[in-house]
């Protein structure tokens, strides 16, 4: 690292980079410049580091690291100097509480329900307003409302869409569509519960989706399409063939986002069931929250926080594996 | 999936009647589409805003209607005087003001460092940067809040700055650094010829030149300290420093079944970002790329 020299200080020096390589190993007048110039370099950059690096070394990654020496104890939050050195106990406890393999089951369906859906609808929307169009500023605004309002407003509002009794939804499939014989209480029970909150998922998210497969689609030469109609290949062919491949790094980049913003899933479940009924609801950054503050076992709450950051990170390589074998 | 017809309606085809008639229909098709998805999508919001200007007795109508016959907006008066509206609404303002300067100015210079500057370890820090942009925040939710329980930070703005800024800082590097980089080393130059230094160059050349990019982060620093929920929850207990999501719940949570009011202050709540999404929407498409994890 600290030999290395950029090729701007080089030529600053107007030396050729040989030359001041071997120079520095030898010569201790050259070692001293050098020393000086590394000096100046970190003179001018720290007030340009220092304030961001700070912040992430002190509420970023310092945190972490606490959190990793307080998931070891019975953490008391008024008085942390009480707080009881339990070894490895909450993560032990972990793996055999159910309930907490609920709100990872729970998490993880979150995930492979509403993920796929948002990329399809997303992708669909993309290309009906891919070209031209009149009124498409207007549908993509539309469409991107959900994105832009915060999830505390659109979780209420679904709570009253999905509301027992004579709610819209209710009403919507039991009187006018007939499909169900009476109403649900979405809200109270495990299963139907996950449709509310699915939906408000694939819902809220769908917009952007669409924004982003719409970029994609518009940095595709149109020339492509061209050569695809001379071959003579149909519309349908032409996206399958041409179209879809070269959207496959923007496939990567949406599902990287969206599976970790699904593992982040958590106010709209907080306020649509409160994890409810007995926990059966629960995600886990649900179940982290009630755990540190309604079962007030906070060394706990953050032993399920590191789980569920360690799955992300696991995943986070995983896919990178993955795709790296796809290039190779 | 006849898209592509459309992308280029002048493409070569035999037997043009037929193709035009073909594209027609497809138009149609469209716009059909479009709109009954549109539709879909504004439903809840179209709920949303006919509860809240429904009268004041008011229970679940049946059949439900979304627009209410004697529309009023007396439930918008009661949320600004008995919900305490105004006040948490100004909380939150300052609080995102703030949280948006702090921000720009952090980031555009960490971005600067790694943009144009030679320093040891950058790579290093930048790579760690990088790491860290993936670990979602509220992993961390309870270790943080120790942490700034240990710094005195609860019950205080400072706090939400702080754990606002801290989260938006690697990611914003990363978006600033990739816009700064691009700015010709011609423009550098011209500086140092005229006697400017490393300082007026960002200040006086770098930074006017990069509006669009600051903007970008400045709508999602103010939309993401407007929507905060959870840190807010957690470190603000003084009724006084309330923002509006803690206000608009503590309200919920004493009138759950007083729909109307609650979708008159959420409608108000609404309002400041979907007027900052209208006036600025082409920031929203390039910062598009952080929005999916906003939330």
């Amino acid at each position: 690292m600290a030999i290395t020299l950029s090729s701007d200080t080089v030529s600053s020096d107007t030396v050729s980079p040989d030359i001041v390589s071997a120079t520095l190993l030898v010569d201790p007048v050259a070692r001293e410049r050098r020393r000086r110039l590394q000096r100046r370099q970190v003179l001018t950059a720290a007030p340009f580091v220092l304030p961001g690096l700070l912040l992430v070394l002190l509420f970023v990654v310092w945190p972490l690291i606490k959190g990793l020496q307080m998931s070891l104890y019975d953490w008391n939050l008024p008085v942390p100097s009480r707080s009881e050195f339990v070894g490895l106990d909450n993560f032990l406890r972990a793996f055999t509480d159910p309930t907490f393999w609920v709100a990872a089951r729970n998490t993880a369906l979150y995930a492979i329900v509403t993920v796929p859906i948002q990329m399809i609808l997303g992708l669909f929307l993309a290309v009906l307003l891919n070209g031209k169009l009149r009124g498409r500023t207007v549908f993509r605004a539309l469409f991107y409302l959900p994105v832009v309002t915060s999830w505390l407003v659109v979780s209420f509002v679904f709570a009253f869409l999905f509301s027992d009794g004579a709610g819209p939804v209710n009403f919507a499939l039991v009187d006018i569509l007939h499909i169900l014989p009476e109403p649900i209480p979405w809200l109270h029970e495990t299963w139907p519960a996950q449709v509310p909150i699915m939906i408000l998922g694939i819902w809220k998210g769908v917009g952007w989706n669409m924004v982003i497969f719409l970029a994609a689609l518009q940095s595709i030469p149109n020339e492509l399409h061209e050569a695809g109609v001379l071959d003579g290949a149909n519309a349908w062919q032409r996206f399958r063939l041409i179209t879809l491949p070269l959207l496959r790094p923007t496939f990567q980049f949406v599902s990287v986002v969206l599976i970790i913003g699904a593992f982040n899933v958590f106010l709209s479940v907080y306020l649509l069931t409160g994890g409810g009924p007995q926990g059966s609801t629960e995600v886990l950054l649900s179940y982290m929250y009630n755990q540190a503050f309604t079962n007030l076992d906070f060394g706990y709450g953050i032993t399920v926080g590191l789980l569920l950051g360690g799955a992300v990170i696991g995943f986070g390589f995983l896919q990178r594996r993955i795709t790296r074998g796809a290039v190779d | 999936m006849v898209a592509l017809d459309a992308v280029k309606p002048t493409s070569r085809r035999k037997g043009g009647q037929r193709a035009t008639l073909g594209l027609v229909r497809w138009r149609i098709l469209r716009y059909v589409v479009l709109i009954v998805g549109a539709a879909i999508v504004v439903l809840p919001f179209a709920y949303m805003v006919g509860t809240a200007l429904s009268p004041a007795r008011w229970v679940m109508p049946y059949p439900p209607t979304i627009w209410p016959e004697n529309a009023t907006l007396d439930n918008f008066v009661r949320a600004i005087t008995e919900a305490g509206l105004p006040r948490y609404a100004l909380n939150s303002l300052i609080v995102a003001v703030v949280a948006v300067i702090l921000t720009l100015v952090v980031s555009s210079l960490s971005a600067f460092a790694f943009a144009r500057l030679e320093f040891p370890g950058k790579e290093i820090i930048f790579g760690f940067y990088l790491v860290t942009m993936m670990i979602p925040d509220l992993i961390a939710l309870l270790p943080k809040f120790q942490v700034l329980r240990d710094f005195g930070l609860t019950d205080s703005w400072l706090g939400l700055w702080v754990i606002y800024v801290s989260n938006a800082v690697a990611f914003n590097t990363f978006l600033l650094r990739a816009f700064f980089s691009r700015i010709p080393k011609e423009l550098e130059d011209a500086t140092r010829m005229d006697g400017g230094g490393t300082w007026t160059f960002f200040l006086r050349v770098l930074i006017p030149l990069s509006k669009p990019a600051l903007a970008t982060i400045a709508v999602f620093a103010f939309l993401g300290s407007w929507d905060d929920f959870w840190w807010a929850r957690l470190l603000l207990q003084d009724p006084e420093l309330r923002t509006l999501p803690i206000g608009i719940q503590l309200y919920f949570n004493a009138h759950a079944t007083q729909w109307t009011t609650v979708f008159a202050a959420t409608t108000l709540a609404a309002l400041p970002e979907i007027a900052i999404f209208v006036a600025l929407q082409r920031y929203f498409v390039n910062g598009a790329y952080s929005g999916g994890i906003r939330g």
